[in-house]
């Protein structure tokens, strides 16, 4: 194509971007022409001016025509032609409806027209639009082609990858029911080429659907040992760079990872035996100098790490991959580096392979310092993080601290988080502590958040051993000329309490510390100002010779008469509190501060949330909870332990604390009987109903796990507490939680944070009115084996109900205001429990609803009003309820504005009663 | 894998492939984006960081940056042998190729990216086989290629 040639160069050679649109325009206007023109343009000359559409609209301007003229290329019947048609497709969908019809026409044409070029063609359109649209239209014929006996190998490999698109996008309309064994048999296909295709799809069905590909296990493992097992050179093109087919076995190593170990013994044998193949082979010399070889061979390597990982049972491989992974932490690749540094952070979480971890800490220690990439310097600190424990921690911390000075101040946040959380968990003594938060102020003030200095100022008020020493050593800390507000912060609040444990040395006398706080008040910000206020007047209490002088500093024009309405509120009541009360109300006043309530490290919840919402591993958060009860005298559980109340007794050990034996070795006997206790596929939802009417409860319990739940809701917002509860004396490996919204209707944040409990708290807000609720994943390993439970979150519309009064006037004024059809919403039904008119009251006030009273003329039945509040409008909605106490039967009427809201408020209602 | 960029060192984007629905708008933004996260990296860097939450695998051959954004439970080395293998089959096609081969057939270099990864994922991982199809395909080309009018033998249509 000349023409297109000599476009792209006149673009080339535009000297400005001006030049460039004004030669687009002239090119936009004469193809516009010669679309529109009387002469019928010849396929060829179509052709170029598509394509040459399509440069334009990749250099990124717009392209608002051209589309009928790409769908007409897609009926040409030369190659060329259609394929252009079908790039352009691909790249520039448009989503008129019109449009889609045609090309999917033209789509269905070339799949029927038994020229693999041109099947290939239109599968590679698909699995590049992969629209809803072209799901229902081809999901259904894709998997035939996909299996059938006479189709090419690479027509099948498109329509493997196509079918996976479409999954991604539909999974409801992409359903394998009879084809599943047939798809998994593909593993066996004597071409490489289908079988790396398929394992991709197969992957993908059995992430969602594990207990239907299970089969594929043992075939990806055959597959596995025949590729690992062969020679360079048996897997001919397939070998890539002296390693035989690098991109399958990466994706069978992954396929295995879907699944538990494999059950049968010689299976396991097997995929044990290659697993170690490639352990061995990492260690030979390589069979080329080129980076690809050592590239792929060390991807299969790594991936297979990851599998070793993933099982957690074979401590003899984790201690391999541990070593091998040393080795590369000292490679001269910068990637391979970064990938061990990556890799050993998993590893240090298996209580097999710590240790072996934790052998290398110098040399991570060493990266932390040395690594020009900054990408890699922050694994290290992960990996520092990951392998620290009681024994490391003030190795590790100081470490931390001192890279801290350095840092890139991308990463200086969650650097000063995990040193506090590091130096929490681990404190065997308090003044280390101390010291450690102290100093994490002083070096890197502006990163600490408030949550870190309101942990410390928390840990020394209920920690009566290190006050003295706190108080000493925040004195200090102030002496500096520049110290940073967060320290002032600490140093007013600690002195404020504390301050009289070092008033007896002359150098720390009460007016000495007075004098010192208040000389860096006028640098203060208004709440750190307002923070020192209420340290002068404990200082009046506690030392009443300061009184005078304080009293003076309230007293001057300068608090007074601030100009910020906290400060002088704070000046003017200290100051009359200090004058006018008696010396025992005072001390009463302003005794110590009581002991906060033992509760998790705030800390902990931020950093997670700074890791990103999405799947959260409950374990690790778990092990926080251990170390930092421990950290708080142990013991007592205050504060949250209505947190529990929900979940009866057993559950009090929440995910069976470490302390238990080590959890493989005692999976005991019980646990082989529950293995399968979750294996019934599908979404769970005997417990959903239940919270129609109520919003706290046990939403599921069986022999391992219980979940509690409790919620609140205002207005289109709500808040949800799930509590975890494990039955079981021995941990859950790998505890994960996903929650996903159909039709995205509601929004879920999922972060979890550390209560007294494990529990995770999701934000809800409702968008706009939805039918289907929010689906909770639950995974996590018991016993070697995996666990996967969907439940159905009981988030339903009437949650976001503002009830509204109103008298009977308005309420059938409002009611006769709903007449349309399809605004109201009928049931008759049976009543499923007693009629009592009380438990009937309770349940329409759980609804949501307001109950009003002296509205029907008939006393026996009962109508509410109320307001549901989405985001994207209110839907008003009216009820009406009518028992027929004689028949057992009720009659339940809903009108609301909006038709899907009355019929779904309807479907909830009619299993209540 | 989620998507593959490829631009110059003046941040130029040569070639996009989208695996995952997304505005025009958005697309612009996360190419904007990543090319200039990647442009600052220095050469000893490591070829692997985190966006979002992503990883984004890339390689630089000559005055070009092959870029790709995987998941993140994705492999990082065999992507970036995923990179490598595309170039070469473009430098097989083309035979050593360079920018502008990229620039002025990129529809071709689109044909080969799809007879290699489809979906996002690697559809043959063979060379022999991947160039075969664009060699039939061609052959189709030639045949139906016919001389034109003499305006478009000088490319002035």
């Amino acid at each position: 194509m000349r023409g297109l040639a000599v476009f792209i160069s006149d673009i080339r050679n535009c000297k400005s971007k001006e030049a460039e649109i004004k030669r687009i325009n002239k090119e936009l206007a004469n193809i516009r022409s010669k679309f529109k023109g009387d002469k019928a343009l010849d396929g060829y000359s179509k052709k170029k001016y598509v394509c040459k559409l399509l440069f334009i609209f990749l250099l990124g301007h717009d392209i608002d025509f051209g589309h009928m003229e790409a769908v007409n290329l897609l009926s040409s019947n030369k190659y060329t032609e259609k394929q252009i048609g079908y790039l352009f497709i691909s790249v520039l969908v448009n989503s008129n409806s019109e449009l889609i019809r045609l090309i999917n026409n033209a789509i269905k044409n070339d799949l029927s027209s038994r020229n693999p070029t041109f099947m290939c063609l239109a599968l590679h359109c698909i699995a590049n639009v992969g629209s809803r649209e072209m799901a229902e239209a081809f999901a259904g014929e894709i998997p035939r082609i996909l299996v059938a006996g006479d189709t090419m190998d690479s027509v099948k490999q498109s329509a493997a990858l196509c079918l996976l698109r479409l999954y991604k996008t539909s999974p409801d309309l992409v359903l394998m029911g009879e084809w599943t064994s047939r798809v998994v048999h593909l593993l066996n296909d004597q071409h490489m080429g289908v079988v790396t295709a398929a394992i991709s799809l197969i992957t993908c069905l059995s992430q969602k659907n594990p207990d239907e590909f299970k089969t594929c296990v043992s075939l990806a493992v055959s597959r596995l040992s025949r590729i690992v097992s062969s020679a360079s050179t048996d897997l001919q093109d397939y070998t890539y760079y002296f390693v035989p087919a690098p991109w399958l076995s990466c994706k069978l190593l992954r396929l295995l990872q879907c699944y538990p170990p494999p059950e049968d013994g010689a299976v396991k044998g097997r995929l044990v035996e290659c697993l170690e193949t490639i352990l061995n082979k990492a260690q030979e010399p390589p069979k080329s100098k080129k980076v690809q070889h050592s590239n792929a061979k060390n991807a299969i390597l790594f991936e297979a790490i990851s599998l070793i990982i993933h099982y957690d049972s074979e401590p003899n491989l984790l201690v391999r991959a541990c070593n091998q992974l040393g080795q590369f932490l000292q490679h001269r690749e910068t990637n391979l580096r970064y990938l061990a540094l990556e890799s050993m952070c998993t590893l240090a979480s298996s209580e097999f392979s710590h240790e072996a971890v934790k052998t290398h800490i110098e040399t991570v220690i060493n990266a932390l310092k040395t690594e020009r990439d900054v990408s890699v310097r922050q694994r290290a600190a992960d990996l520092l993080y990951a392998m620290c424990d009681r024994s490391n921690a003030k190795q590790i911390v100081a470490e931390m601290l001192s890279y801290l000075e350095t840092a890139d101040y991308s990463i200086r946040e969650e650097m000063v988080l995990k040193v506090a959380i590091l130096a929490e968990k681990y404190a065997v003594d308090y003044s280390w502590y101390v010291d450690t938060i102290l100093n994490l102020i002083r070096i890197a003030g502006d990163y600490v958040s408030e949550e870190v200095w309101y942990r410390v100022i928390q840990i020394v008020i209920n920690r009566d051993d290190v006050q003295g020493y706190a108080a000493k050593t925040v004195f200090e800390a102030l002496q500096a000329p520049a110290c940073h507000e967060n320290m002032v912060k600490v140093g007013g609040y600690i002195l404020g309490e504390f301050g009289n444990l070092i008033a007896g040395d002359p150098r720390s006398s009460p007016l000495v510390q007075f004098n010192l706080l208040h000389s860096k008040f006028h640098l203060c910000s208004v709440p750190t100002r307002a923070l020192l206020l209420s340290a002068y007047i404990k200082f009046i209490n506690l030392f009443p010779e300061t009184k005078s002088t304080i009293q003076e500093v309230l007293r001057s024009d300068s608090q007074i008469r601030n100009s910020d309405v906290e400060l002088q509120q704070r000046a003017v009541e200290y100051l009359k509190l200090s004058s006018i009360a008696s010396t025992d109300v005072l001390a009463t006043v302003l005794e110590e501060m009581p002991p906060f309530p033992e509760r998790e490290s705030s800390i902990l919840a931020k950093l997670k949330k700074k890791k990103g919402p999405g799947a959260v591993s409950v374990n690790e958060l778990e092990e926080g909870k251990r170390e930092g009860g421990e950290l708080n005298g142990g013991g007592e559980r205050g504060g949250d332990s209505s947190a529990i109340a929900s979940t009866p007794s057993p559950s009090a050990d929440l995910l069976g604390l470490r302390a238990g034996p080590p959890v493989t070795a005692a999976a005991p006997s019980a646990g082989s009987l529950l293995v399968d206790v979750f294996s019934e596929a599908g979404v769970n939802d005997d417990g959903f109903l239940r919270f129609v009417c109520k919003n706290n409860g046990v939403l599921f319990e069986n022999q391992l796990l219980q979940i509690g739940i409790k919620s609140e809701y205002r207005q289109n917002l709500g808040r949800m507490y799930l509590f975890y509860g494990n039955k079981t004396s021995v941990q859950f490996v790998t505890f994960t939680t996903t929650v996903t919204c159909p039709g995205d209707t509601l929004v879920l944040e999922p972060l979890i944070e550390g209560g007294a409990q494990v529990q995770q708290v999701i934000n809800i807000e409702c968008l706009t009115d939805f039918s289907d609720a929010p689906l909770l994943n639950i995974k996590f390993r018991y016993g070697g084996a995996l666990q996967n439970l969907t439940l159905k979150l009981p988030v339903t519309i009437n949650k976001f109900f503002q009830p509204t009064e109103m008298a009977s006037h308005d309420f059938f004024q409002r009611w006769k205001q709903l007449s349309l059809p399809q605004q109201e919403a009928q049931k008759i039904f049976k009543a499923n429990h007693a009629m009592d008119t009380e438990v009937l009251k309770a349940k329409l006030l759980g609804l949501g609803m307001a109950l009003l009273e002296n509205v029907d003329p008939n006393p026996e039945n009962f109508v509410c009003a109320g307001v549901i509040q989405t985001k994207a409008q209110q839907v008003g909605s009216l009820l009406r309820l009518e028992p027929n106490a004689q028949a057992q039967m009720y009659r339940l009427t809903v009108r609301s504005s909006k038709d899907t809201v009355s019929k779904r408020l309807c479907e909830l209602l009619a299993e209540q009663f | 894998m989620q998507f593959m960029l490829l631009f110059s060192r003046q941040g130029k984007l040569r070639l996009q492939k989208w695996y995952v629905p997304l505005s025009d708008t958005q697309k612009k933004k996360i190419s904007r984006e990543v090319i200039q996260i990647v442009l600052a990296r220095k050469p000893k860097m490591c070829s692997f960081l985190e966006w979002r939450d992503l990883k984004i695998v890339y390689k630089r051959y000559a005055s070009l940056y092959f870029c790709c954004a995987v998941e993140d439970q994705e492999n990082e080395l065999i992507t970036l042998e995923i990179i490598h293998r595309y170039v070469e089959l473009l430098d097989k096609y083309f035979g050593s190729v360079c920018e502008l081969d990229i620039i002025f057939n990129f529809e071709k270099a689109y044909y080969i990216l799809d007879e290699f990864i489809l979906g996002g994922e690697a559809q043959e991982t063979s060379k022999k086989n991947v160039l075969k199809a664009i060699e039939q395909a061609d052959m189709l080309q030639e045949e139906a290629e016919t001389p034109r009018s003499v305006l478009e033998e000088i490319g002035l249509t």
